[in-house]
C-alpha cells in the first residue's frame, strides 16, 4: 500500500522533536542578575563561596542562589539593585586580589544545566556592550625587535672588543660601520653565528656591514607581537572586571574585543588601547646645563633631553634602568607624607638587581622617572590611508637617591586617575606593539533590550501570519504544514544553542526570513498534489506523486540558497555572519521537517487506507 | 476535486512590453547609481555613527549647532524612530579620526539636555575597515553570482544558466537602484540583504526552469512558447504562495523589528517583489530570446536520469 513509513522513521521523528524541545527549553527561563566573583591568581573554591555568602549575610543582602563555575563564584541575585549593592559591598570587603564583575546569568533550572542545555548566546547586540577591532601596530613592533638587536651588537662588539665606528638603524635595517677592514672582517665572520635573526651582508667599499632581519624572525616576532597583545589585553580587561570577555585573534595583525553589558566605554577604551609606561634613568649634569641644552640644542653625548610636565628641561642618562616590563605588582595609593597620589611599585628580580646596584652607586644624584605612551592614528586623505605615529615622553618626578632600594618604591607626580590607571596598566604588562582603534560597536543597554523585544515580536507575528495564511489557504494539510513549521523553529533554536551561536539581531531576521521560506518547500508539494488531483489521479496516488516530484525541484532551489548563505559567512563580519548562520540552519531544518515531517503526518492521516477526498 | 481551477494567462504574448519595462527599470537604476551613487552607511565610509536618547523630545537644529560649535561642522543630526531620539553621523575626516572622538560628541550631547542622554548605539568604523567592507561586499556579490553560475549550469543547461543569471542581475540592480533613488542608507545588514535575495530570487527562478525542462521533456509537438507559458501557469500559485508568505513575514519585520533592521527588510522587500516578477518574466523571456528548443534538453536528459534516480 502507498504513503506508509517504516516505525524507525517515526520514531527517528520523535526522538530529533524531543531532543530539540529539551535543548531549546533554556531560551524560555530569562536571565538573573549575577555578581561574577575571580581571583587574579587561584581557582576560587566552596570556601570562597561560603565567605561570600556570609559576607553579604553580615550586610543582609538576599540572594538567590551561589555556585563555584569553572575558576569563579557566581551569585545570582532576584533584582538588578541587590546586584549592585552586593557588588560594592563585595569590593570593599574581599581585598585587592578579587575581581568583582556584574553579570548576566542564565536562570536555566537545575535539570536542564545537568543535560548541557543552554540558552542562545545573545550577540553585543542584544544584550549590549562594546565590541572593539584593534589593529596592532607590526611595522612598530618591527623596528622595536631592531632597535633591542641593535643594543646588543654594540654590547656584543664591545665585549668581543672588536672596535667600529657606529651603529645606526633605518627602514632598511641595521647598518654597523667600521674604520678598519680587518675590523669588519672581524666582525663579519662572528655576527652571524651570535645573531641567528640576522642576515648580514658585507659592503667593504664603504666599510660596513648591513643586516636585515630573516622572514623567519619577522613572522615570529609579529605572531609574538599578537599574542603577547592578546595576552596583555586579556589581563586588562579582567582588571576592569567585565564578566565573559571575548578576547580573539583575527588574521595576522588584528584583535577583536569583545566586552558585554560594560557602561563606561569612554574608560574602557583608554584602557585597553594605553601603550602608558615607565622607565627609570638617572639625570646628567645640573638644573642650569638642563636650561643651557634646550636652548643651544647641545647635548651631551652620553645624554638625551626630555621635559617635565611644566615643560622645563631635564637632561637624562642614555641608559635605562630598568623598563615597566621588569614590574610585577603595581597599587596605586596616597603618599602618607605629602598627600598627594602615587603608585607602589614592585620589580621583578632582575629589575630589582639593576635598581639596588643603580642607587647604592649613585647615593645623593637625581633619578627621573618617565611617562612613556605610543598612540598611533590611521588617517585618511583622499585614496591614501596613512599611520601616524606619536609617542610621548614626559618626566613625571625627579627625585634625590636619598639611601638604597631595590625591589619596592613608590612613584608620585601624577593625578589620581592617572594613579589608578598606570598601575592598572602596569599590573596587567605592557603590549608589545601599540594598538589602534579601527572600528567600534558599541550598544547601550537599552537599545540591547529593546532590540530583543523587537525581534522577538516580529518573530512571532510573522510566525502567525504564515500559520494562518496557511490553514486558511491549503486546509488539513495546511495544518500539517504548521506543525512542521513549528517543529522547524523549535529545531533552529535548539541547533543554535547547543552550537551556542551567536545570535544577533541580523540572526533574528535571518530566522524570520527562514520561516517565511520554509513553507516554499511545502507549497511545492502541495501544489503538485493539487496538480496531480486535477489530473485525475487518485488521492493516494497523488500524495505520493507530489512528494516525489517536488523533491529536486526542492533541492535545487534550497541549494542556491544555500550557496548565498555560506558566499555570506565566508566573507561577511559579525552581525552578518549571524544573519549567515541562521539562514543556512533554517534551510537544512526545513528541508528535513517540510519533506521528512509533513510526509510522517500525512502518512499517518491518509496512509493506507482508502480515502476519496483530500483537504488541501 | 478542488476550488482551484488551473490558471490560464498568456504571458508570454506580454513579454516585449514586459522586457521594455524591465530595460526601462534597470536603466533608471544604472543612471541613478552612476550619477547619486549609494547613500553608503559609515560601515563602508568609516565615521561616526552616534544614537542617543533625550528625556524629552529634543530640537535637532539646537542639537546641529551646538555640534557645529564644538567643531563638528559636518555633523548629520536627525530625529531617529521618535522624536526623543536622534541619531548623529559623522563623516571621516583628515583632522579627526581617533576613536575617543565619539566621546566628546556624547559631551556634547549632554550639554544640549538638563538630564544625560541615554546612549543607545556608538559606532566608529575606521578608514581602513571602511574599505575592506567595501572590497569584501563587492567580492562577496561576484562570488555568489559566479557560485550560482556554475551550480545551474552543470544541474541544467548554459541557456538556463544565462536566463537565471539574468534574472538575478535585474533583481539586484533594480534593488540597488530603488536605495540609489531614494538615497536609502546602505549598510552592511542590506548587502547581507541583497546576497538574501540572491538566493530567494533564484530559488523562484530555479523552480519556474524545473518546470520548463520537465514540460520540454513530456509534452510532445508544442511550440516553445506554448511551454513556457504552460510552465509558467503550472508554477504561478506557487511562486504567489511562497512570495506571500515569505512578504508577510518581511512586513512583520519591517514595521515591528526596529529602526535597525529597517534597511535590511525593505532591500528584501523590493528584492522579492521584483524577484517574483523576474522569474516569471526574465527568465523565460531570456529563453525565448535564446530560442530554447525541445534538443538543448535531451541531450542533458541522460545525466538527468541519473540525477534524479539516486
Amino acid at each position: 500500500m502507498l504513503n506508509q513509513y517504516p516505525l524507525w522513521k517515526y520514531i527517528l521523528l520523535v526522538v530529533v522533536l524531543l531532543f530539540s524541545s529539551i535543548y531549546a527549553l533554556p531560551n524560555l527561563y530569562g536571565e538573573d542578575p549575577a555578581v561574577q566573583v575571580s581571583h587574579r591568581t587561584k581557582s576560587l573554591t566552596e570556601e570562597d563561596r561560603l565567605l561570600v555568602e556570609q559576607t553579604l549575610k553580615k550586610k543582609q543582602i538576599p540572594f538567590k542562589s551561589s555556585s563555584v563555575v569553572e575558576r569563579h563564584l557566581l551569585v545570582r541575585f532576584n533584582d538588578t539593585e541587590t546586584q549592585l549593592q552586593a557588588a560594592s559591598a563585595l569590593k570593599e570587603s574581599l581585598g585587592k586580589q578579587y575581581l568583582i564583575a556584574l553579570n548576566l546569568a542564565p536562570a536555566t533550572p537545575e535539570w536542564l544545566r545537568a543535560l548541557n542545555a543552554q540558552p542562545m548566546y545573545l550577540g553585543l547586540d542584544l544584550r549590549g556592550g562594546v565590541h572593539f577591532l584593534m589593529e596592532v601596530d607590526m611595522v612598530a613592533a618591527i623596528k622595536r625587535l631592531e632597535e633591542s638587536l641593535l643594543t646588543d651588537i654594540r654590547t656584543y662588539l664591545r665585549e668581543e672588543k672588536i672596535r667600529y665606528r657606529g651603529v645606526r638603524r633605518d627602514d632598511q635595517g641595521l647598518h654597523i660601520s667600521f674604520r678598519k677592514l680587518e675590523n669588519l672582517q672581524k666582525a663579519a665572520s662572528k655576527l652571524p653565528r651570535q645573531f641567528r635573526d640576522l642576515e648580514f651582508t658585507e659592503d667593504e667599499e664603504n666599510l660596513t656591514i648591513n643586516a636585515k632581519l630573516t622572514e623567519v624572525a619577522i613572522r615570529n616576532e609579529k605572531k609574538a607581537a599578537l599574542q603577547q597583545n592578546v595576552i596583555t589585553l586579556r589581563n586588562r580587561v579582567n582588571e576592569l572586571g567585565v564578566a565573559e570577555p571575548v578576547i580573539q585573534q583575527q588574521g595576522d595583525n588584528r584583535i577583536v574585543v569583545q566586552l558585554p553589558g560594560i557602561q563606561d566605554t569612554a574608560g574602557a577604551k583608554k584602557i585597553l588601547g594605553a601603550t602608558a609606561t615607565l622607565e627609570f634613568r638617572l639625570t646628567e649634569g645640573s638644573r642650569s646645563e638642563w636650561l643651557d641644552a634646550e636652548e643651544s640644542g647641545r647635548i651631551p653625548l652620553n645624554a638625551l633631553l626630555y621635559h617635565e610636565r611644566d615643560g622645563s628641561p631635564v637632561l637624562l642618562n642614555r641608559r635605562v634602568i630598568v623598563t615597566g616590563d621588569q614590574i610585577v605588582d603595581a597599587a596605586s595609593t596616597i603618599d602618607s607624607q605629602s598627600g598627594t597620589p602615587a603608585v607602589n611599585v614592585r620589580l621583578n628580580s632582575k629589575g630589582a638587581g639593576r635598581m639596588g646596584d643603580t642607587t647604592r652607586e649613585n647615593i645623593g644624584r637625581p633619578m627621573a622617572v618617565v611617562f612613556i605612551e605610543n598612540k598611533i592614528e590611521t588617517k585618511k586623505v583622499g585614496d591614501t590611508v596613512t599611520k601616524h605615529r606619536t609617542t610621548t615622553k614626559e618626566v613625571i618626578n625627579v627625585a634625590t637617591i636619598r639611601g638604597q632600594f631595590s625591589n619596592r618604591f613608590q612613584i608620585t607626580g601624577l593625578e589620581s586617575m592617572e594613579a589608578r590607571d598606570l598601575a592598572l596598566l602596569l599590573r596587567a604588562g605592557s603590549l608589545r606593539a601599540p594598538v589602534e582603534i579601527i572600528e567600534e560597536r558599541t550598544v547601550g543597554p537599552s537599545l540591547g533590550k529593546d532590540n530583543i523585544e523587537k525581534g522577538f515580536i516580529s518573530v512571532v507575528i510573522g510566525f502567525c501570519l504564515v500559520l494562518v495564511f496557511m490553514a486558511v489557504y491549503y486546509k488539513a494539510f495546511g495544518m500539517i504544514a504548521n506543525v512542521a513549521l513549528t517543529a522547524n523553529l523549535i529545531i533552529i533554536v535548539a541547533i543554535l544553542s547547543l552550537l551556542q551561536a551567536t545570535l544577533t539581531l541580523p540572526g533574528i531576521a535571518g530566522i524570520v526570513l527562514t520561516v517565511g521560506m520554509a513553507v516554499d518547500a511545502n507549497v511545492l508539494i502541495f501544489e503538485r498534489i493539487k496538480e496531480e488531483l486535477r489530473n485525475g489521479n487518485s488521492p493516494q496516488a497523488s500524495i505520493h506523486a507530489g512528494y516525489e516530484k517536488a523533491f529536486s525541484t526542492i533541492t535545487d532551489a534550497n541549494v542556491t540558497t544555500l550557496l548565498a548563505a555560506i558566499v555570506l559567512f565566508t566573507l561577511g563580519t559579525g552581525p552578518v555572519k549571524g544573519f549567515a548562520v541562521t539562514l543556512s540552519i533554517g534551510i537544512l531544518t526545513s528541508m528535513f521537517t517540510a519533506i521528512v515531517g509533513t510526509r510522517a503526518i500525512v502518512n499517518l492521516l491518509y496512509g493506507g487506507r482508502e480515502i476519496k477526498k483530500l483537504s488541501i | 476535486m478542488t476550488q482551484n481551477n488551473k490558471i490560464k494567462i498568456n504571458f508570454m504574448n506580454k513579454r516585449k512590453p514586459a522586457m521594455a519595462a524591465s530595460l526601462l527599470l534597470i536603466l533608471v537604476s544604472l543612471v541613478s547609481l552612476f550619477t547619486n551613487g549609494l547613500n553608503l552607511g559609515i560601515d563602508f565610509t568609516g565615521g561616526y555613527l552616534i544614537e542617543a536618547g533625550y528625556q524629552q523630545d529634543v530640537d535637532v537644529n539646537r542639537v546641529r549647532d551646538a555640534l557645529a560649535e564644538a567643531g563638528f561642522k559636518d555633523a548629520q543630526v536627525q530625529n531617529f524612530g521618535s522624536s526623543k531620539d536622534i541619531i548623529v553621523r559623522i563623516a571621516p575626516r583628515d583632522d579627526i579620526n581617533k576613536a575617543s572622538i565619539g566621546d566628546s560628541i556624547l559631551e556634547v550631547l549632554n550639554s544640549t539636555a538638563d538630564e544625560p542622554v541615554n546612549l543607545r548605539r556608538l559606532e566608529f568604523v575606521g578608514p581602513q575597515v571602511g574599505d575592506e567592507l567595501r572590497d569584501d561586499g563587492g567580492i562577496a556579490l561576484l562570488v555568489a553570482l559566479g557560485g550560482i553560475l556554475i551550480y545551474i549550469s552543470l544541474r541544467f543547461q548554459l541557456k538556463s544558466a544565462v536566463g537565471a543569471i539574468l534574472a538575478l542581475v535585474h533583481d539586484v540592480i533594480i534593488t540597488m537602484g530603488i536605495f540609489s533613488l531614494f538615497q536609502i542608507e546602505f549598510d552592511l545588514t542590506v548587502l547581507a540583504a541583497i546576497l538574501a535575495v540572491i538566493g530567494y530570487s533564484l530559488n523562484d527562478t530555479v523552480v519556474v526552469l524545473d518546470r520548463i525542462r520537465e514540460t520540454f521533456r513530456s509534452v510532445r509537438k508544442t511550440g516553445a512558447e506554448d511551454i513556457l507559458n504552460m510552465s509558467i501557469n503550472d508554477t504561478l500559485s506557487r511562486t504567489l504562495v511562497t512570495s506571500l508568505t515569505t512578504l508577510l513575514v518581511l512586513l512583520a519585520l519591517f514595521f515591528l523589528g526596529g529602526e535597525i533592521i529597517h534597511g535590511f527588510a525593505l532591500a528584501l522587500i523590493i528584492g522579492v517583489v521584483v524577484g517574483t516578477y523576474s522569474s516569471i518574466y526574465i527568465a523565460s523571456s531570456t529563453l525565448m530570446m535564446m530560442h530554447i528548443h525541445k534538443q538543448d534538453f535531451l541531450v542533458v536528459a541522460k545525466e538527468e536520469l541519473v540525477d534524479d534516480n539516486p
